[in-house]
């Protein structure tokens, strides 16, 4: 097996599925000759051609709607915006338009549309380039929201969500694009989407996290394992549909939890996580569900995103106040 | 320092065949249609007057919902989808229903649209379109995906968008035609100036002197039509087709319109926007007037015959509002249906808990 990192994994992933399936169209700003600005595409055009792998002009609303209308003739889009903070730019293709194509048209047409967008913060990027706002896309019914966290997720997760006929917002955390290597198998796998996965099994309190805050969330756990607090960690893998099952079968089992989101607080994945919790296992519960997240201000300028960003002293913190509650 | 604003500008003239006495003014540039289509595109017209007259009573009746009336715009919208062939794929914006009907909507589905009833946006096996875009100007970036697939099978067909006089001034607009320029992709873009976008006039939308001339900064043709003559509508459409399946690229053609009606039926009222005066001028252009003339003079048409149309036009809109009425009332379970292709477990849990609802 090889050791990759996540964006090799990604590149992988998108090797495999031009391969396997000449409808599959990778484009967007920068992906063809430049490879993209993250080497996402990185050897695909060379590899596949013009035909399958392109630039486009400089504009995601354009690139929205490019793949939703080679998605009506039959092809498998798979556009890239450059930055995910660039989203507002394309909320109505996304938003608007893929998300109710298939209900609109009363299922004759679908859109079958993989928008792959770097995301997240931490590495210092320019304002409007790292936001977390996968909240957004996953309060929109009709469209899947899925951020793997290794690189043996990202390539089984990305190959499921090419071949899934709804469209997935795929987000693909910058800072974990090569922080470190992970095993991934050649050839073809998929993880199925809405599947979380338990990254690490414990007894005493369940936290839920996603993309970077699953590490954050592991390195607590350590921590927290030093002190006698056996900790389960589920990374959630997609966000929308939530894999409300494994959630709650964990807390069942610890009866405490700590959802941990790198978002702001307000209105997000982990409010919903919360919610879900406590109408479907509030008997279950020795304390109350608390939440790790950023501060609702807009994303901070990078001077100050070390502090604002959520880490695992952050997680330890909640969850000694939910042992000790 | 050279200026051309002013001389690209005045390149763009309105190209017309028949003028408003039904003469032909443009003998070179008259298409070669059969006496048989000739009558067919009357005919087209003249029930698509009814419909829009039928539409608007009913709409007042209470019996359909969202409404935008097309009177006037006939030449506009028949002409262009006159020239198209079955396999070319539409992406019309709401006050496109017309072109949909005449490439094989039927009717009742149609006023199921206009109701908020999803079937109405079913189109039927053969008919390659997706349903009227609400959205100003986001059919135009779709258009170019289309157009972009099309090229890429090989297929000998054109993708067909429409909008108006606002849309242009939409973000989505440049970046669809640019798209398309940029692929060379067979597009066809139509902005029907109707002079109006709701209550503002185009004089306030943007500076430009024509709207067709935007295809310039695009890099595309552009062409300005009389959108008041069937035939130079059908004419440029068809030139358009043959370009972009050639590999020639897209085309941006402004028809030069004129809705009678108000905008939509739910409550604008045009007298706050209009004067008397710009309707009377506007009415006069009427593109069913004109082509009535020409036909007459060439004894393809009389009165008896557009009387049969008429009749023929009420009797089907009177069994297809019937044919709506019977339909199956939708249900929020079909709307869960079809958000996803497999249900996640939120929609199952409320799909079963609607199912209950509506059972009752």
């Amino acid at each position: 097996m090889a050791q990759m990192t996540m964006i090799q994994a990604i590149t992988d992933a998108l090797r495999t599925e031009l391969k396997n399936d000449e409808n599959v169209l990778v484009f967007g700003e920068d992906v063809g000759q430049n490879g993209g600005v993250f080497r996402a595409t990185d050897g695909l055009q060379a590899e596949f051609g013009e035909e399958r792998v392109f630039d486009t002009p400089l504009a995601e609303s354009g690139i929205g709607g490019l793949a939703i209308g080679l998605g009506l003739q039959g092809f498998r889009p798979v556009p890239e915006i450059q930055f995910f903070g660039f989203v507002y730019e394309v909320m109505d293709s996304i938003s608007g338009q893929m998300a109710r194509m298939r209900y609109r048209s009363g299922g004759v047409h679908h859109s079958p549309i993989t928008v792959r967008a770097p995301f997240g913060g931490g590495v210092h990027t320019p304002e409007l380039h790292a936001d977390s706002l996968e909240g957004l896309i996953a309060q929109q019914p009709g469209i899947k929201v899925v951020i793997p966290s290794t690189p043996h997720d990202a390539k089984g997760l990305l190959i499921s969500s090419i071949r899934d006929n709804d469209p997935v917002v795929f987000l693909e955390h910058m800072k974990l694009y090569r922080s470190f290597r992970g095993e991934v198998p050649e050839g073809e796998y998929t993880i199925e989407l809405g599947k979380a996965d338990v990254k690490r099994e414990g007894t005493d309190v369940t936290l839920i996290a996603y993309g970077a805050m699953v590490h954050a969330s592991l390195k607590a756990a350590e921590e927290l394992a030093e002190n006698g607090v056996n900790a389960e960690v589920i990374d959630l893998r997609t966000v929308s549909p939530l894999d409300i099952e494994t959630i709650i079968e964990s807390v069942k089992k610890t009866n405490r939890a700590v959802v941990v989101q790198e978002a702001q607080r307000q209105a997000g994945i982990a409010a919903n996580v919360v919610a879900e919790i406590q109408e479907r296992a509030i008997l279950h519960l020795e304390a109350p569900v608390l939440r790790v997240a950023a501060p609702d201000t807009v994303y901070a300028f990078s001077e100050a995103e070390e502090v604002w960003l959520p880490n695992h002293k952050d997680i330890v913190e909640k969850v000694n106040s939910v042992m000790n509650f | 320092m050279k200026h051309v604003l002013e001389s690209v500008e005045s390149q763009f003239e309105m190209f017309q065949i028949l003028n408003e006495d039904g003469k032909i003014v443009n003998e070179k540039d008259v298409p070669d249609l059969s006496d048989e289509q000739l009558k067919e595109l009357m005919r087209r017209m003249v029930y698509t007057r009814v419909l829009d007259q039928r539409s608007i009573a009913l709409n007042r009746q209470g019996r359909l919902g969202f409404y935008a009336p097309t009177a006037g715009q006939e030449a506009s919208q028949l002409g262009s989808q006159f020239a198209l062939e079955q396999e070319d794929f539409l992406l019309p914006g709401y006050r496109d229903v017309p072109q949909l009907i005449w490439q094989g909507l039927p009717l009742y589905q149609a006023f199921l649209f206009s109701r908020g009833h999803f079937h109405g946006n079913q189109m039927p096996e053969g008919v390659h379109a997706v349903s009227p875009q609400i959205i100003i100007g986001a059919q135009y970036v779709q258009a170019a995906g289309v157009a972009l697939g099309m090229k890429k099978r090989g297929k000998k067909n054109v993708a067909v968008t429409y909008t108006g006089d606002g849309g242009t001034s939409q973000g989505d607009f440049y970046e669809g035609i640019n798209f398309a320029g940029a692929y060379k992709a067979p597009a066809i873009f139509f902005v029907q100036n109707n002079r109006f976008a709701i209550s503002v006039p185009v004089e306030k939308q943007t500076n430009a002197k024509t709207l067709a001339q935007k295809a310039v900064a695009a890099g595309i043709e552009g062409i300005q039509v009389d959108g008041m003559d069937v035939l130079a509508v059908y004419a440029v459409t068809k030139h358009a087709r043959e370009r972009a399946v050639n590999g020639e690229g897209p085309m941006l053609i402004e028809t030069m319109t004129y809705r009678y009606g108000p905008h939509t039926m739910a409550g604008d009222d045009p007298t706050r926007y209009r004067t008397e005066d710009l309707d009377n001028e506007w009415e006069k252009k009427d593109p069913l007037v004109r082509f009535r003339k020409y036909l007459e003079a060439k004894n393809l048409w009389s009165e008896e015959e557009e009387n049969k149309v008429i009749e023929e036009a009420k009797e089907e809109i009177k069994q297809a509002i019937k044919q709506a009425d019977q339909y199956p009332k939708q249900k929020v379970t079909d709307l869960m249906a079809n958000m996803y292709e497999e249900l996640p477990y939120n929609l199952q849990e409320q799909m079963e808990e609607y199912k209950e609802k509506e059972s009752k």
